[in-house]
């Protein structure tokens, strides 16, 4: 499904910022896949994950989507194939529309937009339906403007509309990060429940070593921008925190608290 | 200061009052354009002034050129329209950043109006050409009525334009560019349709004022983004004081075209007053700063830490404020050292 091959992408080249972020990577991913991607801070995870969505074009390499080679193909222009969520809230939604303009905007990723209504009558009950598995109260709200809605229910939003146009990628960069614990299990419930409907192939950054373990068929870890480690099925299912973090260390990646305390 | 006040006419003021509402309702349709790029796509677009005047420059030609007066307003639109384009394309494709890409294209339409025109100005023939929007007193009022028709329409069309898909995405490409893109919209090409229409109208408002004041002059778009901004914010204030929650979409248009007349009285008030022309920039500087600073203080009455200040002044009237503190500098050398300790 997705194809990273010997990608390469280094930040500021030739200044003394320079920052190699992205060092050979190779990656494969089954139709299917619920892969999650762990790492210390700087190791390459959202780096990745820009690199497969487009933000900038990698320096060197290919990434190939259900066959078709993506790597030339600028941020827009991809969105069809890929389904994100970010880690600030604010960022996958506009703040100054309503829920229905929102999800509207999402259900046309894909197709040409012209002159024919931004959302329909017929639509806004589907949303309805939607927004009320959601279980967030959202569905009485669709003509409310996002920017009233918590941190929780923008992110729930965000992945309802990464999804409702099925995409073949998934990427869910640490989109739980900013939320608090329990508001945060909500979202990654929805996120299970979503990921296993569609049978969507996915990708999900977090800091979290319990929900990357506890989460998905697949887990990677990313160090000094390459991947070190990579378990799926059941030899996944057995591994402990502490595993990880001894891989961690093995390869000289430094713990940090966030990590450790999670 | 009784002579003053003696030589001041309440008869001429009333006679200037319908001028007033045409030439702020002809300049309601430059705010709309404003609106579109200032507040609907977040980009401050220095072309207007250019491109206004652009809007004249072309009308008056054609005119002489023979053409009929109502399609020549149509070509004004359509340069307009190219003009924004090319502050689009400056931005868009070679990267210049938005104030910059408004500025370039509006000192080159400087020169490109000039060239237009032959000269600094021209007149527009009223004797020999019936133009729609005249100032002649006589039809005056079909002139009010046929601008507010104008205002009208580009309203409702704007209203209906913004609801569609393409509008939706000129909308969320103004709020949120990132997630814009994730969804699969080109903002870049967002970024230049909504330059174009924008500019189209400000052309349109252009050659419409030219046709009214029988001329047009190669400065007379100067400071017309200042009077689009300050038809835009005198309008959401107005807004905001009389419709507040139940302020809508199209309500928020007609504000805008309504702080464009607002505008115009307040102009017409004040050269009725004997203020010198020349003072004019002055005073429009001084109204927009106004309305702009006039929602901030009423705000920051309710909510600064002076205001805070004085009611727990009251509150707890007895109880000892804290002195600044002095040698404020050590102390929290010596606090910081704690910290590390432990």
């Amino acid at each position: 499904m997705l194809n990273v091959e010997h990608v390469y992408k280094t930040f500021n080249p030739g200044t003394i910022n320079e920052k190699r972020a992205l060092i050979d990577v190779n990656l494969q991913l089954e139709d299917g896949d619920f892969c999650t991607v762990i790492g210390g801070n700087g190791a390459g995870k959202s780096t990745i994950m820009n690199a497969i969505a487009g933000v900038w074009p990698v320096d060197s390499g290919r990434i190939t989507i259900d066959g078709n080679d993506v790597s030339g193909l600028s941020e827009y222009k991809r969105a069809p194939f890929l389904g994100r969520v970010f880690q600030a809230p604010m960022m996958g939604t506009a703040g100054d529309m309503q829920i229905d303009e929102n999800l509207a905007l999402a259900a046309r990723r894909g197709q040409k937009r012209g002159l024919r209504w931004g959302v329909t009558a017929k639509e806004r009950d589907e949303y309805r339906e939607i927004l009320r598995k959601l279980d967030l109260g959202l569905e009485d709200r669709l003509t409310a403007k996002v920017g009233l809605l918590s941190g929780g229910q923008r992110q729930a939003l965000t992945l309802i509309m990464a999804t409702m146009k099925k995409p073949r990628i998934l990427l869910l960069d640490e989109h739980t990060a900013a939320l608090d614990p329990k508001t945060a299990a909500k979202v990654l419930a929805a996120t299970d429940r979503i990921v296993n409907e569609n049978k969507l192939t996915t990708l999900m950054v977090t800091h979290n070593m319990r929900d990357a373990i506890a989460h998905g068929n697949r887990l990677i870890m990313m160090s000094d921008g390459d991947i070190i480690f990579d378990v799926r099925g059941e030899e996944k299912q057995r591994l402990q925190v502490t595993d990880l973090l001894e891989k961690f260390e093995a390869a000289g990646g430094e713990v940090s608290d966030r990590m450790a305390l999670s | 200061m009784g002579a003053y006040f003696a030589s001041l006419n309440p008869h001429a003021l009333w006679n200037a009052a319908p001028g007033g509402l045409a030439q702020g309702l002809i300049w309601g349709i430059m705010a709309l354009g404003v609106y579109l790029t200032f507040r609907v796509l977040n980009f401050a677009d220095m072309t207007c002034d250019g491109s206004f005047a652009l809007g004249g420059a072309t009308a008056v030609m054609l005119i002489l050129a023979g053409w009929s007066p109502e399609a020549v307003l149509l070509m004004s639109f359509v340069t307009g329209v190219a003009a924004g384009l090319i502050t689009g394309i400056l931005h868009t494709v070679l990267g210049i950043p938005d104030i910059l890409a408004g500025i370039l294209t509006q000192i080159s339409l400087y020169s490109i109006n000039l060239n237009i025109m032959g000269k600094a100005n021209q007149a527009v023939p009223v004797n020999q050409v019936k133009v729609p929007f005249t100032s002649n007193i006589q039809y005056l009022g079909q002139t009010i009525a046929l601008t507010l028709i104008v205002d009208i329409v580009i309203i409702g069309i704007f209203y209906w334009f913004l609801g569609t898909e393409l509008g939706s995405a000129i909308r969320s490409t103004g709020i949120n560019e990132n997630m814009s893109r994730a969804q699969g919209i080109s903002t870049r090409r967002m970024k230049v349709i909504a330059l174009a229409v924008s500019n189209g109208l400000i052309a349109l408002s252009g050659g419409i004022l030219t046709e009214y004041q029988g001329f047009a002059d190669v400065k007379m778009g100067q400071g017309a983004i200042v009077i689009g901004l300050a038809a835009v914010i005198i309008g959401e204030v107005l807004a905001e004081a009389l419709v507040g929650k139940r302020l809508n979409f199209i309500l928020r248009l007609g504000f805008t075209v309504f702080g464009a007349i607002v505008y115009y009285f307040v102009y017409v008030f004040v050269l009725w007053l004997k203020f010198p022309a020349d003072d004019m920039k002055l005073l429009t500087a001084i109204v927009v700063a106004i309305f702009l600073a006039v929602p901030y203080l009423k705000q920051m009455r309710t909510n600064s830490f002076r205001s805070l200040a004085r009611r727990t002044a009251k509150d707890f009237a007895g109880v000892k404020t804290a002195a600044p503190v002095e040698n404020g500098l050590k102390e929290k050398a010596v606090g910081g050292k704690e910290e590390k300790s432990c």
